[in-house]
């Protein structure tokens, strides 16, 4: 019996479990290819059965990991009969360390994988799909936004459920615009604005703008230009890059005009650009909603947030998502699955607290109520919400946009020209795509 | 050969009827004796050393992601793509190659030749040594991350103090050169002591007869440091070459921390390449074949490494 075979309607009539046996018992190459009629069975949202205990995994070693315990130690104290108990790894170590465990059998029940990692660890199978999750507790795309929620989808079936976009924002010292004579309750919104304001800043012998070649947020940065000049990193079935198309040498000869024009210095370090708004020797930086504790910490720093500017056509804004998983185990426990998305809904359900740790609530209805909106700076950089964009669904995407960061880094440290360092990478990029659709099935 | 055989046995025979005198005898029992004593080795030399390794050569010759049910047989492929221009990891995997070879090239004289220095200064009695013993060991017991996280902050191109210092603007971790003598420099800072300390233990054991026979012959501090203590030395020196050698060529943490390999991937060491290759990508045939390439060059360098040593002048 392979996935692929058992039919999805039968899957739901057997239950959830008969689903997990499947996948757990003949792991195929391809993953599941189908998520057809919505459930007709309702699972439910409260758990009644024997105490279970669950495993919980994530990366959040950051200001964010206190933040998720406090959740979980509220939840627990909620739900005498599910004892969740959290382990936190480094990200790096989370993706080596969990495919690992799973593989071993001593996988963790659920976790958190941003949202570029999740076809790729479904189409590996460590992951296991989640249609009957999202439908048991009514999800639809209606309760978060369409790029968010469909990004959690591989091969058509679904496999995260959201929990929060991060994108950039602008965020500004406002002692540094003053010193230039700029309105520092009025940050640059379009192109124009943004080139007088730097102008206006080089006047005042100050370089408004550090250009950083590192992938944070340098590739960010790149990518958000290049998206918001019309263009995409990739093809959407990713057979083929894009990201050195026109649009692409365009965002990037506008970053590293940044250097050549002044605006910037050169040269910038693994976050300089950041700690140089700190400082007061930049005005401008843009960077993720994850920065605002950060600066919230920093006495006397008088700083503000704003949307990114529309330098191009259109607008647009990179953004991360985490999103919850489910992962493969050998012996599935139906117990322990309902708990699961009991957990996974109540979480959702109070990620206004989460959203306090610096991130933008996936769901609809929490991003738009008045308890959001009164987190200031979160809300400012949450209204980007419907351009944000995400890589493809396609498993190994990671490997190939490895590729862009380093064209970036060339590019921007002036060792390459926009246009030799993207093509360059772009046909590396071609090779690596067409490798991973060899060894993941296209 | 029969007298010699019949020796032995008379021997034996001796040795069976008892112990004379204070002779302590081994049980001539087990013939399994030795391999028992060298069971506990043997079996965690297998599992862990022998095993894998052996599984990697397998694994270098598929497809092999340890998730997807198929991993399929591909030869030599893996090996032979690393020496074909068209293939994606050829680009990426030499120039890993290079930076390592640079970093070695030019960390391991610094690294043998500075700790025996400042060995020699710390194996001379004056006020204070042991201060200064623990001074330049102290950074050694600082993780990488550590080290790397404040010389990357000392070092910054635009606020880092070093260049504030020298008034210049040196870009240490974002361009070559400057970045390979960053990483040399902070990698000796940080591993000098260690060596150094190896040294310091060596010359102890240099007999001091030897020391004085050479002042009776007429050798100045030259003379004894030449005749005594480097060939005393030998030895600990060979250990010193071969194992920073290796750590070197092993490096990661510093170009991982340091310069995230820029600029573009200039200091992208294999070690580095071979893990995102590996645990990042999941290719792990293609990242097992780049390894026993690498093990195989190092091999080599470590056997010239061993001739060099052994043949004395």
């Amino acid at each position: 019996m392979s996935l692929d075979n058992l039919s999805r309607r039968r899957a739901l009539g057997l239950g959830f479990g008969a689903l997990v046996i499947g996948a757990a018992g003949c792991g195929g190459g391809g993953g599941p290819k189908q998520a057809q009629a919505p459930a007709t069975t309702a699972a439910p949202t409260e758990y009644t059965g024997p105490s279970v205990s669950l495993s919980f995994w994530n990366g959040f070693t950051g200001g964010d990991g206190p933040v998720m315990k406090k959740l979980v130690d509220q939840f627990n104290a909620e739900h005498p009969n599910i004892k969740v108990s959290m382990n936190v790894y480094k990200w790096e170590d989370y993706y080596a360390k969990v495919p690992a465990a799973v593989s071993a059998g001593q996988g963790p029940d659920l976790g958190i994988m941003h949202v570029d990692s999740v076809a790729t660890n479904a189409a590996r199978q460590v992951v296991l799909p989640l249609d009957d999750v999202a439908n048991a507790l009514g999800l639809t795309e209606a309760d978060f936004s369409p790029p968010v929620w469909k990004a959690g989808v591989y091969k058509g079936a679904r496999y995260s459920i959201p929990l929060d976009v991060h994108p950039l924002g602008m965020f500004y010292n406002k002692t540094v615009m003053k010193k230039a004579g700029l309105d520092p309750e009025q940050p640059p919104k379009t192109g124009e604005e943004y080139m007088a304001a730097l102008e206006a800043l080089k006047k005042a012998g100050i370089q408004g703008h550090w250009a950083t070649p590192f992938p944070f947020t340098g590739s960010m940065q790149f990518g958000t230009l290049l998206y918001q000049n019309g263009g995409q990193l990739f093809a959407d079935d990713a057979g083929v890059s894009r990201f050195a198309e026109d649009p692409g040498v365009q965002a990037l000869t506008w970053l590293v005009d940044l250097v050549n024009k002044g605006y910037s210095p050169k040269n910038v370090g693994q976050d300089a650009d950041f700690i140089a708004l700190q400082n007061g020797k930049a005005a401008f930086n843009w960077n993720g909603i994850w920065s605002i504790n950060t600066l919230k910490e920093i006495k006397d720093l008088e700083w503000g947030v704003a949307p990114l500017p529309q330098i191009g056509s259109k607008p647009a804004a990179w953004a991360g998502s985490h999103q919850f998983v489910v992962f493969k185990q050998r012996t599935p426990d139906q117990n322990k699955l309902t708990a699961a998305k009991v957990f996974i809904n109540w979480i959702s359900g109070h990620s206004l607290e989460w959203a306090k740790g610096g991130q933008v609530p996936a769901r609809k209805s929490i991003r738009e109520g008045a308890e959001f909106a009164a987190l200031k700076e979160q809300a400012t950089i949450g209204t980007q919400i419907d351009y944000l964009y995400f890589l493809p669904s396609v498993a190994g995407i990671g490997d190939a946009s490895a590729v862009v960061d380093q064209a970036i880094n060339a590019a921007i440290l002036l060792k390459k020209s926009p246009k030799d360092a993207l093509t360059e990478a772009a046909a590396k990029a071609d090779k690596i795509l067409e490798a991973n659709r060899k060894k993941y099935g296209a | 050969m029969v007298a010699i055989s019949a020796k032995a046995k008379a021997k034996a025979k001796a040795a069976a009827e008892g112990p004379p005198g204070r002779d302590v005898r081994v049980p001539r029992s087990g013939k399994a004796t030795p391999y028992l004593f060298l069971a506990p080795y043997l079996i965690l030399f297998s599992v862990f050393v022998l095993a894998p390794a052996l599984f990697g050569i397998w694994v270098s010759l598929h497809d092999w992601d340890y998730m997807l049910e198929g991993k399929p047989f591909v030869g030599l492929d893996n090996y032979t793509a690393l020496f074909d221009d068209q293939s994606p990891v050829y680009g990426d995997f030499w120039m890993s190659m290079r930076a390592t070879g640079i970093f070695t090239v030019f960390s391991v004289p610094f690294l043998v030749v500075l700790p025996l220095g400042v060995a020699l200064l710390l194996n001379r009695p004056f006020r204070g040594r042991t201060l200064f013993r623990g001074l330049f060991f102290a950074p050694f017991v600082l993780g990488v991350a550590v080290v790397c996280l404040m010389w990357r902050l000392l070092l910054d191109p635009n606020l880092g103090l070093v260049d504030w210092i020298l008034g210049t603007p040196i870009p240490w971790t974002t361009a070559t050169p400057w970045a390979w003598i960053a990483l040399v420099g902070v990698t000796v800072w940080w591993t000098l002591g260690f060596n150094a300390v190896i040294y310091l233990a060596g010359m102890q054991d240099i007999p001091r007869e030897l020391y004085d026979a050479a002042k009776v012959d007429g050798a100045g501090r030259w003379g004894e440091f030449v005749h005594v203590t480097l060939p005393g030395l030998r030895p600990v020196a060979l250990f010193v070459v071969t194992t920073t050698i290796l750590a070197s060529a092993n490096m990661f943490g510093q170009s991982y921390l340091l310069t995230q390999g820029a600029p573009g991937g200039e200091t992208r060491t294999a070690i580095m390449y071979l893990l995102q290759q590996g645990l990042r990508e999941y290719k792990m045939g293609s990242a097992s074949a780049m390894s026993y390439l690498l093990t195989l060059l190092l091999i080599l360098v470590s056997v010239v490494n061993f001739r060099l040593f052994r043949s004395r002048p």
